[in-house]
């Protein structure tokens, strides 16, 4: 039973992968996005972490991919479609298939630890202990990363003095 | 605490991991609206979690640090989201184009 859904989940994540970048309109690649980010969520879910796929809905399906439709209805982005993909296409999926390839025969030549049989559900709050004493520093600078980027972001796209109508 | 039964072995965890990055790194390669490659970046940055996520409830259940490690990874990429889009619009009101291959002032 939990294979199948990890089956399910699994080629939802790949093609709505695939999707992205292979599909010709940006908008569709956009809501394909969501539907791979979706099927993250349910691989954290089956991962026994339902902190995380509950934040994976909200900011990355939610939040992230506003704001990447935004910028393509900003950048009209449809307007340009028949130059989606570049010429090194094809060099593209030769170095993809490449490393795919490296992926698997070092998979293969690794012995993996012992399935543990059952996994512990980790409570939201625990996470949040860990979040908050262990990895506070961290947690903290990641907080002032995020503020510095967000007002960098909003300074970037401001409009400047003088700069005329754009 | 409670638990639940697992039957999917750790390497189709790292086998999903390994094909939505390879997918990532096509799209960048391949693509060529700025945009669509920080959407390929996101699916690099999703694999990555799914293998750390993997990895921390697989081998060292009671240490948080792949769980905790995704979660910081989900703020960086929301931060690299909202400035590679402020810098997308800039270079658009600027050269009228998102496709990065007619943004090549750096290129000497």
């Amino acid at each position: 039973m939990t294979q199948v859904f990890f089956f399910i989940m699994a080629a939802t994540v790949v093609a709505g992968g695939l999707g992205v970048v292979l599909v010709r309109n940006t908008v569709y690649a956009a809501f394909l996005f969501i539907v791979s980010l979706v099927g993250v969520a349910g691989v954290y879910i089956l991962l026994s972490v339902e902190f995380l796929a509950l934040v994976q809905v909200l900011i990355y399906a939610g939040a992230v991919t506003v704001l990447l439709l935004f910028a393509l209805m900003l950048t009209k982005a449809r307007d340009l479609k028949q130059q989606l993909d570049g010429s090194q296409r094809p060099l593209a999926a030769i170095a993809a298939v490449v490393m795919l390839g490296a992926f698997i025969t070092m998979m293969d030549r690794t012995t993996w630890p012992r399935d543990p049989g059952e996994l512990t559900v980790v409570p939201f709050a625990t996470i949040g202990d860990a979040l908050l004493r262990r990895w506070a520093v961290p947690f903290e600078l990641v907080s002032a990363v995020l503020l510095v980027a967000l007002v960098g972001a909003i300074v970037i796209a401001m409009q400047e003095e003088g700069e005329g109508e754009a | 605490m409670e638990t639940v039964g697992q039957e999917v072995p750790l390497e189709h965890y790292i086998m999903l991991s390994a094909i939505l990055f390879t997918i990532g790194v096509y799209g960048v390669l391949a693509r060529r609206n700025a945009v669509i490659i920080l959407m390929s970046v996101e699916l690099m940055l999703n694999a990555v979690s799914i293998n750390m996520v993997a990895f921390a409830v697989y081998t060292a259940p009671s240490l948080f640090a792949g769980i905790i490690f995704a979660i910081f990874i989900i703020a960086i990429a929301a931060a690299e989201v909202g400035l590679a889009l402020a810098i997308v619009l800039r270079v658009f009101k600027n050269r009228g184009t998102a496709n990065v291959d007619e943004i090549d002032s750096l290129k000497w």
